[in-house]
């Protein structure tokens, strides 16, 4: 091969800059140069990758060391205390504890077969030129901020609960001995189940793109054998697709969860922000992000920011539990697949 | 007699075909019609609070009228901030997971990292700019604001950019490297021009993620009723001056919160479709 009719960058670069091609020590600069300048990228960018490892240990760190003043004074009695008092400065987290589970079980008991069936809908029934477009609809839907799903929420969503199923949920379910204490009481309109039915709204998207990406991907050739069986489209959704997609359906409800979990403006405007406990669904009452967001700005004295800082290091151990579980089971689909 | 008895249990299963369609199909049309709801709450509510006065006035104390211009600067203000501080790490990170450490150790690590920090809850965000920035500072500033935007950029930029570059065929590394191009410059002139569009795509979600972004504003850039630019001082906010007209008393600044709901709702639609149609037309290319 001729080399040496051939042009490398190093030629260029000297040409650029008016440099004599022919001298090797130039050459050599040059050379040297563009390897420097190879290993700082590349240290770069290595700095940046190990960057967002210390961000995530940041907050973690941040959160622990601001929450040490409460945790030294309550102990794990803050777990457990049902208290919240910024009088006299005692501070339990049972109550925000109790509103964020909660609220986010309403939230996928009502999300997930509403999912599920909408994924069954556009992969299984609908007609193909539709199936684009509606998709896209139901995605917009995570994408509208929080903070409107708030508005929305309080002003127009809570009003209606409260002169249509609300009463009627305290007239019919009330009555009933077992559920009745869930559903007594006055109907606010604001309370535990408007937060969770908004909740609900909020995650629906992320159930249904998920399951309808893990269900598109279910080989056809098991689905014909099912259809050859003689099988009708809900028995092979519920029979073949389902089961198959059983992980990666797990791992979306699971970032569904996540996000439910750590949502705070939406929530915000309709739980009612009490510091308690009600055995009604309808009651007034508080989350974790909601009990941060409505007063952390106002809080006096070192020892309830603190509080508020221990609360939002809890929630923060709860999300990384539940999202490492949903990235853990849609890591082991994506492999499948891939 | 035996045809009969399967006769029946067609049926059965026929029926239970039928009723689960007519469910998928009811949920579907629920999921749509809360959209509907939504937007067209939104619509109804804010759109008759559109004026030029909107955007041409200060938000005004309850009673008088007034509009929204220092929100929505102080908002543009953030965005652009964590943009710029965001934007640029995210890339960087992406990069090594794509190019450098493609298989290696960090990379699966920091992927499964960055995918948490995706989803994590916001406000713990805000908490976390706050005991690292404003409590050392003393004060609420719009730089904490814009850091803490930054802190939900990056996961953002992070994850496309790592998608996008992973797709850029190897040929392109193969033929730049092999005309002697130094891994660096092979990267930043070849794998970046090829992956633009997708690049571009994860800018503008981060930018629709953060723009309707409330939680962690709430206590680093605070807000301000008045005209600054300064960010150095508490900086007003659109989310959060929606959070705190939409919660008051006052009917005048309950349907400014509604004005600028349907300002920001506009904002991101527009952004996150945009960048769906960037998507669209680079997979076709």
């Amino acid at each position: 091969m001729n080399l040496a009719g051939r042009r490398s960058v190093v030629d260029v670069v000297l040409q650029n800059e008016g440099l004599i091609a022919a001298e090797a020590a130039t050459r050599a600069k040059v050379l040297d140069r563009l390897r420097l300048s190879d290993s700082v990228f590349r240290r770069l960018t290595r700095g940046a990758a190990i960057g967002v490892l210390l961000l995530l240990s940041g907050v973690m760190g941040s959160l622990i060391a601001g929450s040490i003043p409460a945790l030294r004074s309550f102990g794990l009695g803050f777990l457990v205390s049902e208290r919240w008092n910024p009088v006299t400065e005692n501070f339990g987290a049972l109550p925000a504890i109790y509103g964020t589970v909660i609220t986010s079980a309403i939230a996928m008991l009502i999300a997930v077969p509403l999912g599920l069936m909408i994924a069954f809908f556009l992969t299984e029934l609908c007609p193909q030129w539709l199936r684009r477009p509606i998709g896209l609809a139901i995605e917009l839907l995570a994408g509208i901020p929080s903070i409107i799903y708030g508005i929305w929420g309080l002003f127009v969503f809570a009003p209606f609960l409260q002169g249509t199923l609300q009463p009627f949920l305290i007239n019919t379910l009330g009555n009933v001995p077992a559920i009745g204490p869930l559903f007594a009481g006055p109907p606010y309109g604001i309370g535990i189940l408007t937060a969770g039915l908004i909740l609900a709204i909020m995650v629906l998207p992320f159930i249904t793109s998920i399951s309808r990406d893990v269900f598109e991907a279910v080989p056809s050739v098991l689905k014909e054998a099912a259809y050859g069986l003689g099988c009708t489209t809900w028995e092979v959704v519920r029979n073949v697709v389902l089961p198959y997609c059983r992980v990666g359906v797990i791992g979306g409800i699971m970032l569904a969860l996540g996000r439910a979990l750590g949502e705070t403006m939406a929530v915000t405007f309709v739980i009612g922000n009490a510091h308690r406990i009600s055995a009604s669904i309808l009651a007034p009452g508080t989350t974790i992000s909601a009990t941060i967001a409505n007063e952390f700005t106002e809080a006096v004295g070192d020892l309830y920011t603190s509080a508020l800082i221990a609360l939002g290091l809890i929630l923060f151990i709860i999300t990384f539990i539940v999202l490492a579980i949903a990235r853990y089971m849609l890591l082991r689909i994506e492999r499948r697949v891939g | 007699m035996a045809g009969s008895v399967l006769d029946a249990r067609y049926t059965r299963r026929r029926r239970r075909n039928a009723i689960a369609k007519a469910l998928a199909l009811a949920a579907t049309l629920v999921g749509l019609g809360w959209l509907v709801l939504i937007l067209g709450a939104l619509l109804w509510q804010g759109f008759g609070g559109l004026s030029p006065a909107v955007f041409t006035e200060m938000t005004p104390p309850p009673g008088s009228a007034g509009g929204l211009l220092n929100p929505i600067i102080g908002s543009l203000i953030l965005t652009v901030l964590a943009v710029v501080i965001g934007t640029p790490i995210g890339i960087l990170a992406g990069t090594y997971m794509a190019e450098y450490g493609r298989y290696d150790k960090l990379t699966s690590v920091v992927r499964f990292i960055n995918d948490i920090l995706l989803s994590a809850p916001s406000i713990v965000v805000g908490l976390f700019i706050y005991e690292v920035m404003v409590a050392p500072m003393g004060h609420f500033s719009g730089y904490a604001g814009g850091v803490a935007l930054a802190v939900l950029v990056i996961p953002v930029v992070v994850r496309t950019t790592e998608d996008m570059l992973t797709l850029v065929p190897n040929a392109l590394r193969e033929a730049a490297t092999s005309i002697g191009l130094p891994r660096s410059l092979a990267i930043t002139q070849i794998c970046y021009r090829a992956a633009r569009a997708g690049m571009v795509t994860g800018v503008l979600l981060a930018v629709a993620r953060i723009s309707g972004e409330t939680a962690p504003l709430l206590f680093t850039s605070l807000n301000n009723q008045f005209w600054s630019t300064n960010l150095n001082a508490p900086i007003s906010s659109l989310p959060v001056v929606i959070f705190q007209f939409a919660l008051s008393p006052y009917r005048d600044w309950q349907a400014l919160a509604w004005t600028g709901a349907l300002i920001i709702t506009m904002a991101v639609l527009a952004l996150s479709v945009t960048a769906r149609a960037l998507v669209a037309t680079g997979k076709q290319s």
